[in-house]
C-alpha cells in the first residue's frame, strides 16, 4: 500500500514534466516544419537566458508579474470561480500605483512606495470584488463580469491617466521618481529591472499555501470551491466566502501591476488594447495546477520561454509566436493527462497488476 | 442629415459590428447546449480570421477573382472545425477539464497563425491585403425608411448571419437532432439510457461551433480589416461568450445580446457628430457597452440558466 502511494506521488510530478517535454518535442516539430533548426533554437533560447548577468536579471523581471497574476487566477480557481479578468486587475493595479505616488510628490520615498503598492493591491482586490459580489447576491456568471470590467478597467486606466497624470505630448504618465527605491540587487544583474515584487511574490505564494492549508478560513474557501452546497449545508457563509476569494485574488492582480508600474517602466502608458497580463496568468495558474507552489515553477518556466523566445529568433530565425504553440502544447498534456498516461503505459503495466490484487 | 438616414446607417453600423459576434456566439450556443464549455472561441476566431485571409490570398493569386473571399469563409470552416476538434478531443474523449483546453485552443491559434503566417509571407507578421466582400442591395426593400438602409443593404456575411439565427432556433427547438443535443447537455446519463450516442453528440455540437466561430473570424477579415495579423481579433471571442451567457444559451436571445454590442460600438461614431458629446470624455463612450451590460445583468436578467451538465465530462460508470 505505503509503495502504491509512493507511485501515485511521483506520478504528479512525471505527469507533468512528461508534459513539458512533449511540449517541447511539439515544438521541435512545428520549427521542423518551418524549415528551423530546434536544436539551435532551444540552446539559443537557453543561452540568451543564461548568457550574462542583465539577461538572467531580466528573465526575473518577466517571472515576477506571472507569479503575481498567476496566482490570482489560481486562488479562484481553488474558490470555484474562474477570474478571467485578471487582466483588468493588474491595471486597476497599476493605475491606483501611480496615482497614489504621482500624488504624494515631496514625501519620502520610503513611505511612497509601500502606501502605493499597498493601493494598487488593495484596489485590485476591490475591483475584483466587484465580480464577487455579483456573483454571490446576483448569481451573475463572474465569467461575463470579468470580461466587462477587463474593458471597464481600460479605459477608466486610460481616462485617468490621460486627463490627471499625463506628460506633456507623450502618451504615457508623468515619471514617478519615488520608485527607484523599489529597484533590487540591480548592481549584481548590471543594472536589469529587477525589483523587490520578486521576494513579495514569494511571499505572496506562500502566504497562498498557508492560508488555504493551515487556516479555518482557508478550509471554508477550499470547501466552497468543491461543492457550495455541501459547503452551505455544512454552516459556511458561501457569499461572504465568494466574495473574500475575488478580493484576495485581486489583490495578487492589482500587485503584479504596481510592481510592474512602480519597479519596472516607473511611469504607466495610455493602453490601446489590454497588455495581456491576466491572459498569460491563466496560463501559468494551469501550468502550476492551480498550486502556489506550481504555479512559481510555471511562472520560471513561461517567463525563461518567453524571454528566451527573443534570442531563438535574434540567432536561429524563428518566430517567436513558437513560445505559444509550446505553451499551449504543454497545458493541453497537462490538461489532458489521459494523452500523457497513455504515452507512458508501457511503464505502468506493472502497477496496474498491482493493483488488481 | 435628417434623423431617419441617420438612423438607418446607425443600424447598418451595427450590423457590420454585430455579424460576427452574432456567428460565433451562435457556434458557442451549439457547443454549451451539448455540454461542452467552450472559452476557446476567441481562438476559433482567430483560426478563422487566419484561414480567410490566407485562403483568400490564394484563391485570388489562382484567379478566383470575386469568389476568392468565399474560398476564404470555406476555408475559415474547415479550420475552425480542425480547431475546435482539439478541444473535443481533449474534453470529450480525454476527459480534460473543458475550460483549460478551450484556453489551449486560445494559446494555440494566437501561436499558430502568427507563425504560419510569418512562413508563407517571408517573415511578414501580416497577410497580404485582399479583395474582401461588398454590400448588396436588395432591391424594393432597400427603399423602406430606416430598416431598409440599415439591414438590405448589407454584406452577404451579414445576410447569412441573419438567416442563420433562425436556422439555429430551428434546429435546437424544433427538430429530433436540436432535442438530443440539448439532452446530452442538461442529463447525458438519461439520454445515454435511451440511446443517444453523447459523445458523438458533443463531437458535432464542438465542430458546429468550430465552423460558426470560424465564419464569425472570416467576418472581421473578409468585410473590416481586409488582412489578418494578430490583432485582427482582439477579444471579440469573449464579447461572443458574453453574448451567448447574456442571451441565455438561446439563438434569438444571443442574436439580441450580439445587436446591443455592435450597437454600442457603432454608436461610438455616431455620438461625435452631436455638440454635446464633446464634453464627454471619450473613455466614458467608450466604456458604456460594457458597463451598461454590468448594470442589465444585475437589473433584469439575473440567475443565468446554462444547461445543467455544461462543463462537466460524461463518464457513464457515474450514471
Amino acid at each position: 500500500m505505503s509503495r502504491l502511494r509512493r507511485i501515485f506521488t511521483l506520478d504528479s510530478l512525471i505527469v507533468p514534466l512528461v508534459a513539458i517535454l512533449l511540449g517541447l518535442i511539439v515544438g521541435a516539430v512545428v520549427m521542423l516544419l518551418g524549415g528551423y533548426n530546434p536544436f539551435e533554437a532551444y540552446s539559443a533560447l537557453i543561452k540568451r537566458v543564461v548568457g550574462n548577468p542583465y539577461d538572467f536579471g531580466e528573465t526575473i523581471r518577466q517571472i515576477t508579474p506571472l507569479i503575481f497574476t498567476g496566482l490570482a487566477v489560481a486562488f479562484a480557481f481553488r474558490s470555484g470561480m474562474f477570474n478571467i479578468g485578471a487582466d483588468g486587475q493588474v491595471l486597476i493595479g497599476m493605475t491606483s500605483a501611480t496615482a497614489v505616488s504621482l500624488s504624494m510628490s515631496g514625501v519620502s520615498s520610503s513611505i511612497v512606495v509601500p502606501v502605493s503598492v499597498i493601493a494598487g493591491g488593495v484596489a485590485g482586490g476591490l475591483w475584483a470584488a466587484i465580480a464577487g459580489y455579483l456573483k454571490a447576491k446576483r448569481g451573475i456568471n463572474e465569467v461575463i463580469t470579468t470580461i466587462m470590467l477587463n474593458w471597464t478597467a481600460l479605459y477608466l486606466s486610460n481616462y485617468v491617466i490621460r486627463h490627471f497624470f499625463l506628460l506633456k505630448g507623450q502618451n504615457r504618465s508623468e515619471d514617478i521618481g519615488a520608485s527607484a527605491a523599489l529597484t533590487f540587487l540591480s548592481g549584481i544583474f548590471n543594472n536589469a529591472r529587477v525589483h523587490w515584487g520578486i521576494v513579495i511574490a514569494l511571499l505572496a505564494a506562500l502566504f497562498f499555501y498557508v492560508y488555504l492549508w493551515k487556516t479555518k478560513q482557508g478550509y471554508e474557501m477550499r470547501a466552497v470551491g468543491f461543492n457550495q452546497n455541501a459547503a452551505e449545508y455544512a454552516g459556511m457563509n458561501v457569499g461572504r466566502n465568494v466574495v473574500k476569494a475575488m478580493f484576495i485574488s485581486g489583490v495578487f492582480a492589482g500587485l503584479a501591476g504596481a510592481f510592474e508600474v512602480l519597479g519596472v517602466f516607473h511611469y504607466q502608458s495610455v493602453f490601446a488594447a489590454s497588455p495581456g497580463y491576466g491572459f498569460d496568468g491563466i496560463a501559468v495558474a494551469l501550468l502550476g495546477m492551480n498550486h502556489p507552489f506550481g504555479v512559481v515553477l510555471a511562472a520560471i518556466l513561461y517567463g525563461v520561454l518567453t524571454y528566451g523566445s527573443a534570442g531563438m529568433s535574434f540567432a536561429a530565425g524563428v518566430p517567436p509566436e513558437l513560445i505559444k504553440i509550446i505553451i499551449g502544447s504543454i497545458i493541453f498534456f497537462i490538461a489532458a493527462q489521459g494523452i500523457v498516461r497513455f504515452v507512458l503505459k508501457p511503464f505502468y503495466l506493472k502497477r496496474k497488476k498491482e493493483k488488481v490484487l | 442629415m435628417d434623423v431617419l438616414t441617420l438612423l438607418g446607417q446607425l443600424l447598418n453600423s451595427t450590423l457590420v459590428f454585430s455579424t460576427a459576434l452574432i456567428f460565433t456566439a451562435l457556434g458557442g450556443i451549439f457547443s454549451e447546449r451539448s455540454g461542452v464549455v467552450n472559452i476557446g472561441l476567441e481562438g476559433l476566431m482567430i483560426f478563422g480570421a487566419f484561414a480567410a485571409g490566407v485562403g483568400t490570398y490564394y484563391a485570388q493569386e489562382a484567379g478566383l477573382g470575386g469568389m476568392a473571399p468565399w474560398i476564404g469563409v470555406f476555408a475559415a470552416i474547415l479550420v475552425g472545425i480542425l480547431g475546435s476538434l482539439i478541444h473535443a478531443v481533449a474534453s470529450i474523449t480525454f476527459k480534460a477539464d473543458q475550460t483549460i483546453s478551450g484556453i489551449v485552443i486560445n494559446f494555440l491559434a494566437a501561436g499558430l497563425t502568427v507563425y504560419i503566417v510569418k512562413m508563407l509571407f517571408n517573415g511578414s507578421a501580416e497577410t497580404p491585403l485582399i479583395k474582401v466582400f461588398h454590400k448588396i442591395e436588395i432591391p424594393f426593400l432597400r427603399d423602406i425608411p430606416v430598416i431598409g438602409e440599415g439591414f438590405f443593404n448589407s454584406y452577404p456575411t451579414t445576410y447569412l448571419a441573419l438567416i442563420l439565427v433562425g436556422v439555429a432556433y430551428y434546429v435546437l427547438f424544433k427538430t429530433p437532432f436540436g432535442l438530443r443535443l440539448r439532452s446530452v447537455g442538461e442529463y447525458p446519463g438519461a439520454a445515454d439510457t435511451l440511446g443517444v450516442n453523447v459523445s458523438r453528440m458533443r463531437y458535432i455540437g464542438v465542430m458546429i461551433s468550430g465552423a460558426l466561430a470560424g465564419i464569425g473570424g472570416a467576418t472581421i477579415t473578409l468585410t473590416t480589416t481586409s488582412t489578418f495579423a494578430h490583432n485582427t481579433i482582439s477579444g471579440q471571442g469573449f464579447i461572443a461568450i458574453a453574448a451567448m451567457i447574456f442571451g441565455k444559451w438561446n439563438p434569438v436571445g444571443a442574436f439580441g445580446a450580439a445587436m446591443f454590442f455592435g450597437f454600442s460600438q457603432a454608436i461610438r461614431n455616431y455620438v461625435q457628430l452631436f455638440e454635446w458629446s464633446r464634453s464627454i470624455p471619450q473613455e466614458f463612450i467608450f466604456m458604456i457597452p460594457y458597463v451598461l451590460t454590468i448594470i442589465v445583468l444585475v437589473s433584469a436578467v439575473g440567475r443565468s440558466s446554462a444547461p445543467s451538465a455544461l462543463g462537466a465530462p460524461y463518464d457513464p460508470s457515474k450514471r
